[in-house]
């Protein structure tokens, strides 16, 4: 039986922020010029996901386990991901 | 509040700076964005213990070190779908104290090592997100925290970790690329200590390792490892970030792929997954090195790519580079300059010691490999091919299997095969002693 990445994600302690760390800059480029979406499909977090009734990128801060690929894995670097304040985010126990 | 220098990152470079600075007699504060040293770090991990030793002497004497399995048997496998040649190396000579590497696991292992820069006089204050560099008539004089504070020092050592926000703030680095870096992803999966040592022929206490190539990585630069920790396996995956891109595969995927296979399948049968977790792995090597220092500033460990991926060596690395860079400040401090020209030292000291030599013995071998194109499916491949028509005994008689095993060669093309060679004789040049 597969784990999905949701189970997966489950399993980590997070102190959530009051606020997101990460924005999308330009939501019309995901729309209109990105067709792989390569965020939505490699974040190993799945905090990117593609919403097609309201073309947007719906952006799941909470799930973030800060690790940075997206910022270089979007063809546009449309995706802004800065650290969460201090103490907030992902809490590894193991690492 | 005032101190001599400022240590940002509370990893294997930022506590080992850390260390020598407050061993020396310096005021360190080292600022953590974690809640506690390690929360935000992954690593797979095998730890090499002799730049350890230099930071702290016979650190294994002391009974709280929080060290899993010293290695005494690392393993290659080589594999496709169905079946794999392996080789590995076991020795009772990696049994005696200092051992040559442990696998640790890192949330541990850096609390640990934090605690003993704190004994060593060094401040650790954890929750705290350095924002960006503090200047003073344009010159680095300290740094900005998320909740507004400055903290100043005449020296700043950027430990931050691979995609160093603060190089970028100062300056030395741009955005990484995706071709500069791997992605890896890891599990940690329970198992029974006793289970574990049967499981990998292993005596009470000791530990192995595994790497995989092959078909594993789905045509992805990069390989699995396994790893014996007490009483946890590490199961993880490092490929370059721009393959994952190309692929749209999520490493949590991969990760389930590789757990049925095989090989990995009987290994982890009946454990448990306790965690989950990603990282960047800088991969540029020299070739994305960034300048080292500027006035007041000095980088090292992952925020520098100090990571050579060929010799499964980052931590021990990072802990060089720390503790050159705070023997740099301490230098700088007796003459009271911190200007670029003087902590162009750290530079000096890395090129003389082990590891600037080895970052450049391998900087160009990933771009060796990525360009033969099919090169990582067709070895593994052909090595398997090749061990099943040695050990298959089917009827025929033998004197075929020569003329067998060069067909199977051949189908990669004379010029590919001769290609081919060359890499390997260039690789096996840099990699093989």
């Amino acid at each position: 039986m597969k784990e999905t990445v949701e189970a997966k994600l489950g399993l980590l302690t997070y102190k959530k922020g009051p606020e997101t760390h990460i924005s999308i800059g330009d939501p019309n480029i995901c729309a209109s010029q990105c067709p792989d979406k390569p965020c939505a499909t490699v974040c190993p977090a799945k905090v990117y996901e593609w919403e097609e009734h309201s073309k947007k990128i719906l952006v799941a801060y909470e799930n973030c386990i800060e690790c940075g690929a997206c910022r270089m894995i979007c063809p546009f670097q449309n995706i802004k991901c800065d650290w969460p304040n201090g103490g907030f985010g992902v809490q590894y126990q193991y690492g | 509040m005032n101190f001599d220098c400022i240590v940002v990152g509370a990893g294997p470079a930022g506590i080992s700076a850390a260390i020598t600075l407050a061993k020396a007699g310096l005021s360190v504060v080292v600022l953590e964005r974690g809640a506690y040293p390690g929360a935000k770090n992954v690593q797979g991990a095998v730890l090499y213990t002799h730049q350890l030793a230099e930071v702290l002497p016979e650190f294994w004497k002391d009974p709280q070190a929080a060290l899993e399995r010293p290695i005494t048997e690392q393993r290659t496998v080589i594999a496709t779908e169905d079946s794999w040649v392996s080789v590995g190396y076991k020795s009772e000579k990696y049994l005696k104290e200092p051992h040559n590497c442990y696998t640790i696991i890192r949330v541990r292992f850096d609390q640990w090592f934090s605690k003993k820069a704190e004994e060593a006089g060094a401040e650790i204050y954890t929750g705290v997100t350095v924002r960006d560099v503090a200047r003073k008539d344009g010159k680095i004089c300290g740094v900005k925290t998320g909740d507004g504070d400055e903290l100043l020092a005449p020296c700043v050592i950027a430990c931050d970790g691979v995609n160093s926000i603060l190089a970028q703030k100062a300056g030395l680095i741009d955005e990484l690329k995706p071709s500069e870096v791997a992605l890896g992803a890891k599990e940690i999966l329970s198992l029974p200590a006793g289970v574990i040592e049967d499981r990998f022929n292993l005596e009470k206490g000791e530990g192995a390792t595994t790497e995989m190539f092959g078909a594993l990585t789905q045509g992805m630069l990069g390989y699995v490892f396994l790893y014996t920790n007490k009483d946890t396996l590490s199961l993880g995956v490092g490929c370059k970030l721009t393959d994952y891109q190309k692929k749209g595969l999520r490493p949590s995927e991969h990760l389930e792929a590789i757990k049925q296979h095989p090989f990995v399948r009987r290994l982890i049968a009946g454990s448990k997954t306790l965690e989950y977790s990603a990282h960047l792995i800088p991969e540029g090597g020299m070739r994305s090195m960034p300048p080292l220092y500027t006035d007041g500033f000095l980088i090292a460990g992952d925020a520098a790519q100090m990571v050579n991926p060929a010799f499964r060596e980052g931590s021990n690395m990072a802990m060089t580079a720390g503790k050159l860079a705070a023997e740099t400040v301490i230098e700088a401090k007796k003459a009271g300059d911190f200007s670029a020209a003087k902590l162009s030292a750290y530079e000096d000291k890395l090129k003389e010691s082990y590891l600037w030599p080895d970052l450049e013995e391998v900087q160009d071998v990933e771009a060796w490999v990525e360009a033969r194109s099919g090169f990582l499916d067709f070895y593994p491949k052909l090595a398997c091919d090749l061990a099943h028509l040695r050990f298959t005994v089917d009827g025929q008689p033998k004197k075929g299997h020569l003329g067998k095993a060069f067909s199977m060669i051949q189908k990669r093309g004379a010029v590919d095969l001769a290609k081919d060679a060359w890499m390997m004789l260039k690789l096996g040049k840099r990699l093989a002693i």
